[in-house]
């Protein structure tokens, strides 16, 4: 039976083809503004990846803050319990999960099964969240994707005194730094696991990456390969339960 | 005086209080802070007296929620250093 | 960019007191408050305002002190030499180049205060450009308790420009356009300025009016306001200082959530800051500073 999982998030939706285990499709749109109708688009697109049809799906279970948006979802899973079976499944050691998305930044402790034992959550702020690195690119000028190797070419840390993105905007001009510090704190709340995987777009950012192990003092820290569909993963894992 | 150090932010308010009237002055508590948030200045909240008293340090004002954190894991918490080397109770955390 | 920022501009201005001879006085005390977004000058001689004026802050401290000193003594025939004390506050306190010594804002504002509504003032709120301070403080203007938030834009002077640059209104407009709706809506619910801004695009493409977007932006500013008061606990009487107490749609609706009416006062609340600076350089000259 194939199993989606569909990962509603503030920015992008994001869909998992599964069958026993596997992955056979993926999608990803915007949410833009009917969640339903660009649910439905992530969704063919994963369908034509997988060269199959509408049909043959067989449960459909949502994530994410517009989870509940989706009329036709079989279920809906939280976040975190998403995030967490998604990240050990594809990295069965894994036992701290940072998820750091477009509007939210999350650290999960969980355990072999994937099962969620502590977490916190940030979403009330914009400082720590992709839109801060989305804010930081406008304000440099630069793509959000060549923020983060930018970032890497610098030869100086320069501390920034603003930690809100708005007063940021007004500083940032000479500075070229990755925010770290909500993603640290958030784990420091849960406390540390020796094995840490990185999910969510923002760790799309290597200087988001860098910054982070250097401030968590970790090293062994892992990125999600396609590291916004773990949530969507974790829902299609869910709906095998 | 009740001098708040802190902010307050979209996840919640931060603020290490300092009684300055209790404050003696002693700086018990400077020592003890694993991570160095307090030191001992002249009052400059009242520029007409010369008293010496705890301060958060200005650097760390934004950010104690962070730096505080180890103190204060989501379970298992045990009091906290600063305030339990100040005999007069002149420090309190609102979080 | 330069038409988009005009909105969230106002107007710089002085004044000189027209018939008081400065030569006859015996102690000139100085002012400077350097904000983050605007900077005064107030002179007062024998403890009298002699002149002030309120500038924007420039890009750098030292020059903004000089040009906000400058301009409140153009046509005075007083210069900088004549200062006998400066005391300078606010976010460029310790760049301000002919001060004789740096007093914290929270101080200076709960002085001015004292001086511009009276000594039965015991909270004072002022909401600058880039922080808001509640203050509560004796009858001497001393404070005696406080709070400062300077990390995150919402509830600042600055949150209020994000939105008039988004809306295209100019700043000075947003309180009294903010009561011209059928009712009041529900204020908006994020309290991040980033994501308030995407909520308010959010809200005008359902349809609201931008008066409606003003007033959920304006009365959930004040909510986010009173509930820093409320952590040092409101008492009468309540005055607010800073820019923003020139928007009613914000004063009017803090007023309403806490119960209780702001004293107005004849003066400008944006020089609260710098005439508690030049209170205090008074005070210590009394005291026979050097």
């Amino acid at each position: 039976m194939i199993k989606a999982g569909i990962d509603v998030g503030a920015k992008t939706i994001k869909v998992v083809l599964m069958e026993d285990g596997k992955i056979r499709g993926k999608g990803k749109v915007l949410s833009g503004f009917d969640q339903e109708e660009s649910a439905k688009e992530a969704l063919e697109q994963a369908l034509m990846e997988a060269q199959l049809s509408r049909e043959a799906i067989g449960i459909i279970v949502t994530t994410g803050n517009g989870r509940k948006a989706i009329s036709y979802a079989t279920d809906d899973v939280t976040e975190a319990r998403a995030a967490a079976l998604g990240a050990v499944f594809l990295y069965p050691s894994a036992r701290t999960v940072i998820d750091v998305g477009a509007e939210e930044a999350r650290a999960i402790k969980c355990d072999s099964s994937g099962k969620v034992l502590d977490f916190a959550v940030n979403e009330k702020c914009a400082a720590g969240s992709g839109a801060f690195t989305e804010a930081m690119a406008r304000a440099l000028e630069v793509p959000l994707e060549e923020l983060g190797p930018l970032s890497l070419r610098s030869t100086q840390t320069i501390p920034m005194n603003a930690q809100c993105t708005v007063f940021a905007e007004s500083e940032v001009v000479s500075l070229i730094h990755s925010k770290t510090q909500k993603a640290d704190i958030a784990v420091r709340r849960v406390g540390l696991e020796p094995e840490l995987v990185l999910i969510g777009g923002v760790a799309h950012n290597p200087g988001f990456v860098e910054s982070f192990k250097r401030t968590a003092e970790l090293d062994n820290v892992r990125t999600a390969e396609d590291p916004e569909f773990v949530g969507a993963i974790g829902a299609a894992l869910a709906a095998g339960e | 005086m009740i001098a708040n150090y802190g902010y307050k932010d979209g996840s919640g308010e931060y603020f290490i209080g300092i009684d300055t009237d209790k404050c003696n002055g002693c700086g018990d508590c400077v020592p003890v802070c694993p991570a160095k948030v307090l030191e001992m200045v002249a009052d400059q909240y009242d520029p007409l007296s010369d008293k010496i008293v705890a301060a958060v340090r200005e650097e760390e004002r934004k950010k104690i929620k962070y730096t505080c954190a180890p103190c204060k894991p989501a379970s298992g918490r045990a009091l906290l250093p600063c305030m339990l080397a100040c005999a007069p109770g002149a420090i309190a955390h609102s979080w | 960019m330069a038409e988009i920022q005009e909105y969230w501009r106002w107007t710089e201005y002085s004044w000189h007191h027209p018939e008081m001879d400065w030569r006859q006085g015996k102690r000139i005390a100085a002012g400077i408050d350097v904000g983050s977004v605007s900077s005064q000058a107030l002179v007062l001689v024998d403890g009298q305002i002699f002149a002030f004026s309120n500038l924007r802050t420039g890009s750098n401290s030292p020059d903004s002190a000089n040009n906000a000193i400058k301009t409140a003594l153009k046509d005075t025939g007083m210069e900088i030499k004549d200062l006998q004390y400066t005391v300078g506050t606010g976010y460029g306190r310790v760049n301000v180049p002919f001060a004789n010594r740096a007093i914290t804002e929270i101080a200076c504002h709960a002085r001015g205060a004292n001086f511009m509504a009276g000594p039965k003032v015991r909270t004072v709120l002022d909401m600058g450009g880039q922080d808001c301070k509640a203050i509560h403080c004796d009858e001497r203007g001393k404070v005696t308790n406080f709070l400062m938030n300077d990390k995150c834009a919402a509830g600042t002077g600055r949150g209020m420009e994000v939105m008039a640059d988004l809306l295209s209104i100019p700043i000075k407009d947003i309180g009294d356009l903010s009561f011209q709706v059928d009712e009041e809506p529900q204020p908006v619910s994020s309290t991040c300025v980033v994501f308030a801004k995407s909520e308010a695009l959010g809200l005008m493409r359902s349809g609201w009016s931008k008066n409606m977007v003003l007033a959920a932006y304006c009365s959930a500013m004040a909510h986010r306001v009173s509930l820093l008061l409320g952590r040092i606990g409101v008492e009468d009487q309540f005055f607010i200082t800073g820019g923003i107490a020139k928007n009613p749609g914000i004063v009017k609706r803090l007023e309403q959530e806490l119960g209780i009416q702001a004293v107005k006062s004849q003066h400008d609340s944006q020089i609260a800051g710098a005439l508690g600076a030049g209170l205090f350089a008074d005070t210590l000259l009394q005291k026979g500073a050097q």
